[in-house]
């Protein structure tokens, strides 16, 4: 469970979050969605500790996300910049992330193998393309089972069978209780993946609620027109 | 200390495994190694390798991590995503590229000393690499702290490339023009500050003053001799270049720690 309230942050003169209120059920996928510069990703990097709010709270499964990184020991996070040490193989990557974690880490194997990563282990990453190094990079957040899942655009790059892999391990994740947090920009996706809507409107929540109350609130039955329908009434609003 | 030094090590691999750092230690072996064969004696192969260290430590330095910062961002947001606190991170993520840099220094200009059994000049060349590995500290922390703070790559690399033409090259010629130009004014005291606030001048002036060649120090490192004699006059500007290599390095942590990614 995912608890944000009035989580304001700004650059220089631009406000990015202007007061946030939100809580991100655990068992469901919620899709994080909004035009560009909307504040997705500054919103993520706020509940990863990247970026440092200027007000409000987060709290994830009762945790306040502050300065002590052991909350993170619940996250698994994936982005579609994916960037690995080029002299490093990802056998080596992988060894990283496990050694920060520490011996008590639950490891779960299960995308490394469902993705054909073994083969790639122990080559250097700059020999990676850009695909498998996306898919070491979603292999990577789920590595440690966590309770949490917060994946930006992590299909970007991905070809159609490691997406449709990536997609099964969410919804299996999903039915196994955890909470799911993503964006992406492909529609379709996150039809078929998503629970919940929320909608980033200019730092503010614009909608969160479920898809179906989404599809009636915009009156129009697919998902992509009904952001679309959204994004036009922001488009009006500004 | 444990992650820390797990952190340090796998980007001590990472660096190990690059090109660029052999490169840099086998520039200065050859150098060091040509110097001692056809450069004369020890002493004045020293005094020219001085030059050439004080020229080219800081800006490898300070040009290797502004751009091992900025290459590394991503992977560092993914480290942050970790439950890994941020001084940790930035402890082994700056500690790999001091003793990497360092490392290749010690080794390229050290072995050819080492092989000929000292060349009669072990304790001066001990002081060059030390100093060598002072001003390593001195600019790679300055060049982590400007990555930092200019996320825009190219005008970092630029601000990096301008700070070390400031430092290495327009310093004392730019001193030296002023003094020119205020010819009688007093300016011991303003001269021998502008030599605490260079650290190159500084490693100069502990370099030079150890082989007791002051016909050598640059306009403010001259002035530095009027002040101390040969001994104090070491030690003082050697505790002062060890206070320079602390300072940016702290700065860098400091911003890292507040840094939005």
């Amino acid at each position: 469970m995912i608890e944000i309230s009035a989580l304001t942050k700004s650059f220089g003169a631009r406000g990015v979050l202007r007061g946030v209120d939100l809580s991100v059920r655990p068992g469901r996928v919620t899709a994080l969605v909004g035009s560009n510069g909307a504040g997705k990703t500054t919103l993520i990097k706020c509940l990863l500790g990247l970026v440092r709010a200027d007000s409000g709270e987060i709290r994830i499964d009762g945790a306040r996300v502050g300065d002590d990184p052991a909350y993170r020991a619940t996250i698994g996070y994936a982005s579609q910049m994916s960037r690995f040490p080029e002299h490093l193989t990802a056998r080596e990557v992988t060894r990283i992330l496990i050694d920060l974690r520490g011996t008590s880490a639950v490891i779960d194997w299960e995308l490394f193998e469902r993705l054909a990563l073994a083969p790639h282990l122990d080559t250097r990453v700059r020999a990676l393309s850009g695909g498998t190094r996306q898919k070491l990079a979603v292999a990577l957040a789920f590595l440690f089972a966590p309770r949490v899942l917060v994946l930006d655009e992590p299909s970007a790059g991905l070809d159609p069978m490691a997406n449709a892999v990536l997609k099964d391990k969410i919804l299996s994740e999903r039915a196994d209780g955890k909470t799911v947090l993503v964006t992406s920009h492909v529609m379709s996706e996150l039809e078929e993946l998503a629970d919940d809507i929320v909608f980033l409107r200019a730092g503010r929540v614009g909608y969160a609620g479920s898809v179906q109350k989404l599809r009636v609130y915009t009156g129009h039955p697919h998902l992509e027109r009904a952001i679309a329908s959204m994004m036009a009434r922001e488009a009006v609003c500004a | 200390m444990r992650i820390v030094a797990k952190l340090a090590a796998f980007q001590l691999v990472d660096v190990l495994r690059s090109r660029w750092l052999f490169g840099y230690a086998i520039f200065f072996l050859l150098t060091t190694e040509g110097l001692l064969r056809f450069g004369g004696d020890a002493t004045r192969a020293l005094v020219s390798l001085t030059s050439i260290v004080l020229f080219i430590v800081p800006l490898a330095a300070i040009v290797f991590a502004t751009v091992y910062v900025h290459r590394a961002r991503e992977f560092i947001e993914l480290l942050l995503a970790q439950p890994v606190g941020r001084s940790a991170m930035f402890a082994g993520t700056y500690g790999a590229m001091a003793v990497s840099l360092s490392a290749g220094l010690v080794v390229g200009v050290g072995t050819p000393f080492v092989l000929r059994g000292g060349a009669g000049v072990a304790g001066a060349a001990g002081v060059l690499v030390g100093t060598g590995v002072a001003l390593t500290l001195v600019f790679a922390g300055a060049g982590v702290a400007l990555a930092l703070r200019t996320d825009d790559r190219l005008r970092a690399f630029g601000i990096a490339l301008g700070a070390w033409a400031c430092t290495a090259l327009a310093y004392d010629a730019v001193l030296l023009v002023l003094a020119t130009a205020m010819a009688g004014a007093p300016l011991e005291r303003p001269l021998l500050a502008a030599t605490f606030a260079n650290p190159i001048d500084l490693a100069r002036v502990v370099m030079l003053m150890h082989l007791d060649i002051s016909a050598l120090m640059g306009y403010t490192g001259a002035s530095f001799t009027r002040f101390f004699d040969a001994s104090s006059g070491m030690v003082i500007a050697a505790a002062s270049l060890a206070a320079w290599a602390a300072g940016p390095a702290l700065l860098g942590a400091r911003l890292f720690r507040r840094k939005d990614f």
